[in-house]
């Protein structure tokens, strides 16, 4: 468990056990990696006109990314106009950026977002300034994700935050409500929530009223969202130390002020691994749209896949949308520890 | 007004009453919600007559007609939508068991090879942890899938992995014995029993004696019949071999491709979890556990099989609970690569009979009772492992 203590001699043959590890892992090196170097770099295809140029080269078909990139990354949004998603993207991942840095007071950020939501849709969607009206139904790839994502981080923390302090309240009825609602969310897979969101949604409203798919799905991933940061809420509220909270009453603060002003931003930047790890499991999750026809990142490329001529290529297409998801994982994992740093008291 | 008065206090009324306060808000909030539920119930009314949507659960009685890929109790298009339902239960809780099983197993060889010093081996183990927590399962699900159906030779080019056993485009096949499986079945069972029993009494001679219980005497015991019996048959009975054909395989058994991708997919997802669980329990105990233990006169395998893992697993085990929720839960992804899970198999049936109110509200029950179970299991275990005393 001390490894540094240990030279690379003793750690590579210090024992029997070692010594035969070492000799199998230096076996499999030797026996995969020149055939995996191979396979991706020596004998693949970087650009080609058609698929039959990657077959006869036999190596990785790194040219169906090239071939087919606009479909995975915007799916089928009209092919002229696909300057305004990428600006969509763009700018959320800006303000996105800007948020996190922490240089904003709460009153910009509320602001800055509720003006990048707007700007978002009347970009993506159009129908205004002469931008031709774009429905949601032909939204997709990258922008789809970020976007559910996005929007499904910032609509559930407000009902988390809720939830939260709500089954630690004193209201029976209220704490009733909340653990019903978070325990049964917990309970049930996702999947099983956007095919009621997608089903029932519909049959639940008066019949002139219509909600759009993407709306319907992004509702889904809101309220999943919410149940299980509320308990990583509730695990933050329950490690602020009661002195706190007296301390605030004592002053004279009232329910909202004291849970609003003092409790809350304890508890959250107590909570702060925990939450990251929920980003990255709601980034990841969002990939569940599909199931329910919402053409998103995996989807998008799973339809490009589709084509006949490029559809054995299925390897390179995912593993390039793999790397796309774990530069957007890896970037939620290194700013919350960044963040963890930052805000440890007294740091 | 009295000497002894301090403050004159001025007795609440209305919503300054903290009493009258809370329980004014709980009738709102309950008065609200009774409001919400019953305007949503009449809108599902008048939805449901105007779509011509029949209500009420007589459908589970009626012929499905529809093919079911992979059943593990009798079925035909005949039977009902209730038996199909069946059907997708079994299907999940196969896949959730055998997942949690071989999830495990692969995590403790991820969480062990992350610990390893050997440097080959824990960079490794780190990078496979890293690349597999940070890309959805269902991009794994696919691309395992991919792999097993487009870039698997077809039958007639089947490798052979062990003799009998092929890997092909249309699947996993391999022999199965002839005549019944009955007898190993006992033999099994026969082992379970000797192995508990061998360890009950090893406990009470380690209590005695103070010296701890050997493990392997157990384990033989535990293997003796079923090995006994493999050997009986396999000199007198017969298999039913795979063999591959132009047009696929005849006889013998098969695993279909998509139980195959899922089976895999989960359990290399979890796995990565699982690995990281297992590493951060066994790090949490400290080393002076294990040098303890060694003072003691305890060999490096016992001291980590009797003072390290007991430790460790008492910190484990409640993440690795939630991991096991997840692992049930992620069972539902089946329906993205078609394997008829009880999702997929809800999904039809709300496509064919438009019920969905019914068949979610049968599903969501299901998988919360699934969730309850393994919960409820994982507490008891938790209790069993956790230190006496400590809190």
């Amino acid at each position: 468990m001390n490894a540094g203590a240990l030279s690379l001699r003793a750690r590579l043959f210090g024992s029997v056990g070692n010594t035969l590890l070492t000799v199998v892992m230096l076996a499999l090196f030797a026996a995969w990696l020149p055939a995996l170097l191979r396979w991706a770099v020596i004998d693949a295809t970087w650009w080609a006109a058609s698929p039959a140029t990657c077959r006869t080269a036999g190596g990785a078909c790194w040219a169906f990314i090239h071939e087919k990139l606009r479909l995975v990354l915007f799916g089928r949004y009209p092919f002229e106009e696909q300057w305004r998603p990428l600006a969509a993207l763009l700018l959320t991942i800006a303000l996105v950026l800007a948020g996190c840095s922490l240089r904003f007071g709460w009153r910009s950020v509320v602001a800055g977002a509720l003006a990048g939501i707007l700007a978002v849709i009347v970009l993506m969607r159009g129908g205004v300034f002469g931008l031709s009206l774009v429905p949601t139904d032909l939204w997709g790839g990258l922008p789809l994700t970020v976007f559910l994502a996005v929007g499904g981080i910032i609509g559930a923390f407000p009902i988390a935050i809720g939830l939260a302090l709500g089954r630690r309240s004193e209201l029976g009825a209220i704490r009733g409500i909340c653990v019903v609602f978070i325990e049964m969310v917990r309970g049930v897979p996702l999947v099983s929530v956007l095919f009621m969101a997608s089903f029932m949604i519909p049959l639940f409203l008066p019949g002139k009223l219509q909600v759009d798919a993407l709306l319907r799905a992004l509702i889904a991933i809101t309220l999943f969202s919410a149940a299980y940061l509320a308990e990583a809420i509730r695990g933050g509220l329950q490690a602020v130390p009661a002195g706190q909270e007296q301390a605030a009453k004592a002053l004279g603060l009232g329910y909202w002020q004291t849970s609003l002003l003092i409790v809350v931003p304890q508890a959250l930047r107590l909570a702060i691994p925990a939450i990251a790890n929920l980003c990255i499991g709601l980034f990841k999750d969002t990939s569940l749209v599909g199931i329910v026809g919402l053409t998103d990142l995996l989807l998008a490329t799973k339809q490009a896949l589709g084509d006949p001529q490029w559809r054995s290529f299925s390897l390179e297409g995912y593993l390039f949308v793999a790397l796309l998801y774990v530069a957007f994982c890896s970037f939620i994992s290194h700013y919350s520890r960044a963040l963890e740093r930052r805000s440890q008291p007294g740091a | 007004m009295s000497a002894v008065a301090v403050l004159p206090v001025r007795s609440a009324r209305g919503w300054s009453d903290p009493s009258f306060r809370s329980l004014a808000t709980q009738v709102i909030v309950l008065a609200v919600l009774a409001g919400t539920v019953a305007f949503l119930a009449t809108n599902l009314v008048g939805n449901l007559e105007a779509r011509s949507i029949r209500t009420g659960f007589g459908f589970l009685w009626q012929a499905a007609g529809f093919e079911i890929g992979q059943s593990f109790i009798a079925w035909s298009p005949s039977a009902s939508f209730g038996r199909a339902l069946l059907v997708g239960l079994l299907n999940t809780l196969v896949v959730a068991s055998l997942g949690i099983v071989l999830s495990t197993l692969a995590g403790f060889v991820v969480g062990i090879a992350s610990l390893s010093r050997n440097p080959l081996v824990s960079p490794l183990a780190r990078l496979y942890v890293e690349l597999v927590r940070n890309t959805p399962l269902l991009l794994q699900l696919y691309l395992w899938y991919a792999v097993l159906t487009q870039m698997l030779p077809a039958a007639s080019a089947a490798p052979q992995l062990l003799p009998g056993v092929y890997l092909a485009k249309s699947g996993l096949h391999f022999p199965v014995l002839q005549h019944g499986t009955e007898p190993l079945l006992a033999a099994v069972l026969v082992g379970v029993l000797a192995f508990a029993g061998h360890g009950l009494w090893a406990r009470r001679q380690a209590e005695r004696n103070g010296v701890p219980a050997k493990l392997w005497p157990g384990l033989l015991l535990l293997a003796l019949p079923v090995v006994a019996v493999a050997l009986e048959r396999a000199v007198t009975a017969s298999f039913d071999v795979p063999r591959p054909t132009r047009f696929g395989f005849s006889g013998g058994g098969m695993i279909t491709p998509e139980l195959t991708a899922l089976l895999i997919g989960l359990s290399l997802y979890n796995a990565a979890f699982i690995g990281e669980i297992l590493r951060a329990g066994i790090l949490s105990v400290g080393r002076g556990q294990l040098e303890a233990g060694a003072a003691l006169g305890l060999s490096r395998g016992q001291a980590l099989r009797l003072v390290v893992i007991p430790q460790a697993m008492k910190v484990a085990v409640p993440p690795l609970a939630s991991q096991y929720l997840n692992l049930a839960k992620n069972t539902s992804l089946a329906i993205a690569i078609g394997y008829p899970d009880l999702m997929s198999i809800g999904n039809t049936i709300i496509n064919q009979t438009g019920q969905a109110v019914e068949v979610i509200a049968i599903l969501m029950c299901v998988y919360l009772a699934l969730s309850l179970a393994i919960s409820a299991f994982m507490n008891w275990y938790n209790a069993r492992v956790a230190l006496k005393g400590a809190s």
